[in-house]
């Protein structure tokens, strides 16, 4: 993992090749993060991944997650590894509540693949570029977006009627 | 073996056919689907539909405080439910700053190789019985019910044994159990080369994995496949050695690799794996240090039932714990580990209650099975099957 002061070099080296698109960094539990502008995803991650001596190569895991009382509301999280100095890297696009969207990165990391299908499917993220986002996990006309905070647990009727109606 | 790339339809014999198989039988891995392009008996194209054992555990566990969540994801991968408990325990522990003794890094090492060991002997009795060899079943079987005896004997549970909690293990291993424990891992390595025997001069089987569902390294990595499939296309790369967690930097033992990476490869890595693992179990045992099984801090750890009777203080954090469980304060964290499959990954999101606010688990059989079409293309649809059992997707993995 890239410590702090190395964090912060390594935002100084992207804002010198893409102006701006590093919004913020952060730094805790020894894990480094770099929050970026949605818009410039995957301008980042190919820098990330191509630029000599960085070698990002391989995304480990695509997730989102919901902060909901915060806007914006939802982080599409980036796992990075650099598999040579061994280091991880999480790269965080934060997305606004209503109509969250940003590009897809299959073409960089075609493992994405399934997991922005996961992601769209529970979180109704938008990954455009994605060569065939639909509902990977859930039946295919199901309506709703059963990962986000507001969802209840327990929204599902249930199917097993026979107590209900028998004992009421 | 005939070149499967050249297009047969010119001949106009064959045509292209659109095949659903499943949502079940592929030799019944899991409940998965595939829809297979043929031409002839050659699959041209496929893509898995998945999604039908999905349970909505990573939602559930949103609503159950931090140590309700562990039997759960348990039971997403059901073949290595302490690699699971380790995946998360490991990543609550990271974002609370609980270090976790020596004795409970040594015994969870342990159960983790014992499982490794437990989930390859699953892969390798099923997947010999897609290609015809029975007995291997009931050989494998045999030596996976010593495991889970080990299981049942440290923790009252066969399977989902609920036996990591956060801060180290739930009880100390009993009496008796090191020892049954070494005479396993005396036997074990001489299975596995009776395995061997059963298998490595097979010529049926031989012929069946040889050259079979080659994928280049290069496209293994960028479709993020770990664990024994990557290892088999020659790539060293083991979380083991390459992080630093649980007792692994003082073990010693080797990272099997293959050569071309097909599916001969997969089996001999796999095999390989398990003797590794009876080392590590074998050095664990050796150097098990003694002292508490599980970290002194009540805040987040029960207190011993003995106390509750005589300290105040005691009953109080047991109360506390039970009803409401321990608070974290807001905080992300990802940690992985070597599962059986590959990268195992757990992320958490802590918003400062008592319950996880997002567990995520990046499931290696989720991402390897994308693999799958780039394994199966341009073969006979048996070796697809053989494929699929080389790839050893658990669909309680995948669909979570």
């Amino acid at each position: 993992m890239p410590d702090g002061p190395g964090l912060e070099l390594l935002r100084g080296e992207i804002d010198a090749d893409a102006p701006g698109a590093v919004l913020a960094t952060s730094y805790e539990k020894e894990r480094a993060a770099l929050i970026v502008d949605p818009d410039r995803i995957v301008e980042v991650l190919t820098w990330l991944r191509d630029t000599p001596g960085q070698g990002y190569r391989f995304l480990s895991s695509l997730h989102v997650a919901d902060y909901l009382p915060a806007e914006p509301r939802f982080g599409v999280h980036y796992e990075l590894l650099n598999r040579e100095r061994v280091e991880r890297l999480r790269v965080k696009a934060m997305l606004p509540a209503e109509g969250p969207e940003i590009d897809s990165v299959t073409d960089l990391f075609p493992t994405a693949n399934f997991q922005e299908r996961e992601a769209f499917d529970f979180f109704g993220v938008v990954f455009h570029g994605h060569p065939e986002l639909t509902r990977i996990l859930l039946p295919e006309d199901y309506v709703g977006w059963p990962q986000r905070r507001d969802f209840p647990v327990g929204g599902e009727p249930v199917t097993f009627t026979y107590s209900e109606e028998r004992y009421g | 073996m005939a070149d499967l790339t050249a297009d047969l339809v010119a001949d106009r014999t064959t045509e292209m056919m659109t095949v659903n198989i499943g949502p079940h039988h592929p030799a019944t891995h899991g409940v998965l689907r595939l829809v297979v392009d043929l031409e002839g008996e050659v699959v041209r194209d496929l893509k898995p539909v998945i999604g039908y054992v999905h349970t909505g555990i990573e939602k559930s566990c949103e609503d159950k405080s931090y140590w309700k969540v562990i039997p759960f994801v348990e039971r997403m991968d059901y073949v290595s439910y302490f690699f699971q408990m380790e995946a998360y325990c490991g990543a609550v522990e990271r974002l609370i700053g609980l270090e976790i003794p020596p004795r409970a890094k040594y015994l969870r090492t342990i159960f983790l190789e014992l499982n490794r060991i437990h989930s390859h002997l699953v892969w390798l009795g099923t997947t010999a019985l897609d290609l015809g060899a029975i007995s291997m079943l009931w050989y494998c079987f045999r030596e996976r019910d010593r495991i889970l005896d080990l299981f049942e004997m440290a923790t009252g549970q066969r399977m989902h044994t609920r036996y990591f909690q956060v801060g180290g293990v739930i009880e100390d291993i009993p009496v008796g159990f090191e020892e049954k424990c070494r005479s396993f891992v005396h036997d074990m390595p001489i299975r596995v080369g009776q395995y061997e025997a059963l298998l490595d001069r097979n010529e049926v089987f031989l012929q069946r994995t040889k050259g079979v569902g080659i994928v280049s390294h290069e496209r293994l990595l960028d479709l993020g496949v770990t664990g024994p499939l990557l290892r088999a296309a020659g790539d060293p790369w083991d979380l083991r050695k390459a992080f630093d967690y649980l007792a692994y930097p003082e073990m010693d033992f080797k990272i099997p690799v293959g050569t071309v990476g097909d599916n001969y490869d997969r089996y001999r890595v796999r095999v390989a794996e398990m003797v590794e693992s009876t080392k590590i179990i074998g050095q664990a045992l050796e150097a098990l240090p003694g002292g508490p099984f599980i970290a002194e801090d009540r805040k987040y750890v029960l207190p011993p039932r003995s106390e509750l009777s005589t300290s105040m203080e005691s009953l109080i954090h047991h109360f506390k714990l039970v009803t409401e469980g321990f608070r974290v304060d807001p905080g992300e964290i990802y940690y992985a580990i070597e599962g059986p499959r590959g990268e195992l990954g757990c992320f958490v999101l802590a918003d400062g209650s008592s319950k996880p606010a997002r567990v995520h688990f990046r499931d290696p059989s989720f991402v390897n099975l994308q693999s799958f079409a780039d394994m199966a293309k341009d073969s006979y649809v048996a070796d697809m099957i053989c494929s699929l059992g080389m790839l050893d997707p658990i669909l309680g993995g995948v669909d979570r």
